[in-house]
């Protein structure tokens, strides 16, 4: 996994409650068999027409808003199916950071293991940074994980909590498989004991 | 004496492989279930690592989202990417030396259906899959959440899980349900009162009286739908039905393991004075057969309601509503009951089991679905399907008019040919009402089985409570 770098950027704003992963990328893409290429087909159904020509009022397709990296997004974005494609759909795009209120669970690990950082702020926060996020490019939002704050253009600062493990991985780079590989003997000795107090499992 | 515990908690500590010193801890899995859309990437990660399964003895495969569910899928799949991704999990199976049911297997069938079924779910166990439905197995007082690919391929490396411990929450029902009211129904209207992130960071245990007088599977369709309340996961207290269910089954103990499990089993309840951070309580007489209008679960009523507008709520969900009824085509005031159905699917890991479709064979009894309906009953395994041919049900299904599917999800998430058109109105039995869901532009009503068999004799929704006929 590629180490995760400050963002600084223009910010797609999307208001929209309860966006699911349904919708960031719905299933006829999940036939894949790969991780990558699934950029194009992000939120499918509400880019694109049943023709395939782009949705012209969909913030995606709007020019301020084509190469944005950090969306701001409504509450519970990201509930519904553990779809990973989710994730790598929105990486693919380029999108970095997702800020909101809050996530579904499963969503929110499944972005960390992909290098997106999903930062829960406040209301009053994120409808700062997503009245911010409509100014398109007249406005630049920035990020920085190391010191947990994501900073409206002008100059306010939020902060926002992350779990130390999560954040110490995403700056890294770090793959967590290989992480807990380094503890097998715990792992070993766990289950020899487990075993025997529980034989039928 | 150690502090009161809930079931979670329980379930939780005999599991805790490894503790690190800022808190992040490794959960030892018991079983992961594994199907054909959320696996490849995994075994293809494995593979590019030089890893191997752990545990192959504790992982089980079964293609179920893409499979056809026609006769002639024993000719095959024809669509080549679903074809694609059946043949590399049956490869990927064979390979990392895993249990595996293919197509071609009558026991074959839908991931959260055939675990249970074969006895690979027990009470006390961790169960992980790459599906967020996983939450079914918490019926059998199992701790058991969907997971992502990253995830999935932890797992199959590790037979362990970075966790964090999630909240206890509590959802009681208490008395009796009425008439006509199902397990679908408790577990519709709890995310009615919760709304789709109120579990977020919590493990439901659903109990009261209600709870204890379902039926393994009505207690799986509840917790089938904890995800949807946002849940990491939702589980009930074994009890008798739930050791009489798993006694016997192919995976279950048996003998003197039998007996000690039976002993750790009976453990496996909350303590009294645990300490919960949040309850709900719902009368189990106030549930009343239940329907979505909208585009999310949250978006739920009592079948003898109206469609609500967007002024009837607050904050962002005013925009939402706006946005779902335009999508699903209804007026604010219209009555629920007056809405007219082209399609109805029965089936999916809510409920695709043998009660479920015993439920809407007695509603479809004596009945022809309307003209033009589409109807289809897809059971959840073949196992399932060959019992309700035994029973007769298939026959009462096909004379009403249902098209008599094979095992999979077929609509459920439409992944394979069983597809809405744009338009398309469907009463469903499965568990997402989302946009798109059952194919683009499709507009779903999620329900009980019952109330779905209704809908297909009637042609539009209708109150289970006054259908002519009905049990």
């Amino acid at each position: 996994m590629e180490k995760f770098e400050n963002v600084s950027g223009v910010a797609a704003p999307m208001p929209l409650i309860n966006i699911d992963t349904d919708m960031i990328i719905p299933k006829q893409f999940l036939k894949t068999i790969k991780r990558s290429g699934l950029g194009v087909n992000l939120f499918d159904e509400m880019r694109y027409d049943q023709d395939g020509s782009e949705i012209a009022d969909f913030v995606l397709n709007q020019p301020a808003y084509r190469n944005a990296g950090i969306i701001v997004a409504g509450d519970n974005f990201g509930c519904g199916s553990s779809r990973e494609h989710a994730p790598w759909a929105l990486r693919d795009f380029g999108v970095k950071v997702v800020i909101s209120t809050s996530f579904a669970d499963i969503f929110y690990n499944n972005c960390f293991k992909n290098g997106i950082l999903p930062v829960v702020l406040p209301k009053e926060a994120v409808d700062t940074l997503m009245d911010d996020a409509g100014k398109g490019e007249n406005a630049r939002i920035a990020v920085d994980l190391e010191n947990q704050t994501v900073s409206a253009t002008d100059g306010t600062v939020f902060g926002f909590e992350v779990d130390a493990f999560k954040k110490h991985c995403l700056l890294n780079g770090l793959d967590d498989i290989g992480l807990t590989m380094q503890k097998t003997d715990a792992i070993d000795k766990f289950e020899e004991k487990y075993a025997e107090i529980m034989p039928w499992v | 004496m150690s502090a009161p515990k809930t079931i979670y908690d329980k379930i939780w500590d005999a599991h805790l492989a490894h503790e690190a010193d800022d808190g992040t801890c490794l959960l030892y899995i018991d079983r992961h279930l594994v199907h054909e859309v959320t696996s490849p990437q995994a075994f293809e990660g494995l593979r590019m690592a030089g890893r191997s399964v752990r545990a192959p003895e504790k992982t089980i495969a079964v293609p179920d989202h893409n499979v056809p569910t026609t006769l002639d899928r024993v000719n095959g799949i024809d669509n080549e990417e679903s074809r694609i991704q059946v043949e590399a999990l049956d490869k990927n199976a064979k390979d990392f030396g895993i249990h595996y049911y293919p197509v071609s297997d009558v026991r074959q069938g839908i991931v959260h259906i055939v675990g249970p079924e074969q006895g690979w779910t027990l009470p006390g166990m961790t169960v992980v899959c790459g599906d967020s439905h996983t939450a079914t197995h918490g019926a059998f007082g199992a701790l058991a959440h969907g997971i992502g690919t990253s995830e999935v391929e932890h797992v199959l490396a590790t037979q362990t899980l970075i966790q964090k411990k999630s909240k206890n929450m509590k959802v009681e029902i208490t008395g009796s349900l009425r008439p006509g009211v199902t397990a679908k129904d408790i577990t519709m209207s709890v995310i009615g009162v919760t709304g789709t992130a109120g579990g977020t960071g919590y493990v439901i245990e659903y109990c009261g009286q209600a709870i204890e007088e379902l039926s393994m599977e009505g207690r799986m369709t509840v917790c089938n739908m904890a995800i949807e309340g946002g849940a990491r996961a939702g589980l009930i207290a074994p009890d008798q039905k739930t050791y009489d269910y798993v006694k016997g089954r192919p995976h279950a103990p048996s003998d003197a393991d039998w007996d000690k499990a039976m002993a750790y089993w009976k453990t496996l309840f909350t303590d009294e004075d645990a300490h919960f951070d949040k309850v709900i309580t719902l009368k189990g007489e106030d549930i009343a057969p239940s329907v979505t209008w909208g585009t999310s679960p949250e978006d739920v009523l009592p079948i003898d309601a109206v469609v609500p507008a967007p002024s009837d709520f607050e904050g962002g969900k005013v925009e939402a509503v706006a946005r779902s009824l335009e999508y699903m085509g209804l007026e604010a005031g219209q009555k629920l009951t007056d809405v007219a159905i082209d399609t109805v699917f029965i089936g999916s890991c809510t409920n695709g089991r043998i009660e479920d479709l015993r439920a809407a064979a007695a509603v479809l009894k004596g009945h022809k679905i309307k003209d033009g309906m589409r109807a289809m009953v897809v059971p959840g395994s073949g196992l399932v399907r060959a019992q309700a041919e035994e029973e007769g049900l298939a026959d009462i299904f096909i004379e009403a008019g249902f098209e008599w599917r094979m095992a999979g999800c077929s609509m459920c998430l439409a992944m394979n040919p069983d597809q809405l058109a744009p338009g398309e109105r469907c009463a469903a039995t499965s568990n997402r009402n989302f946009e798109g869901r059952q194919g683009r532009g499709g507009r779903t009503h999620l329900l009980s089985p019952a109330m779905a068999a209704a809908a297909a004799v009637t042609g539009h929704l209708t109150d289970i409570r006054t259908f002519e006929g009905a049990a």
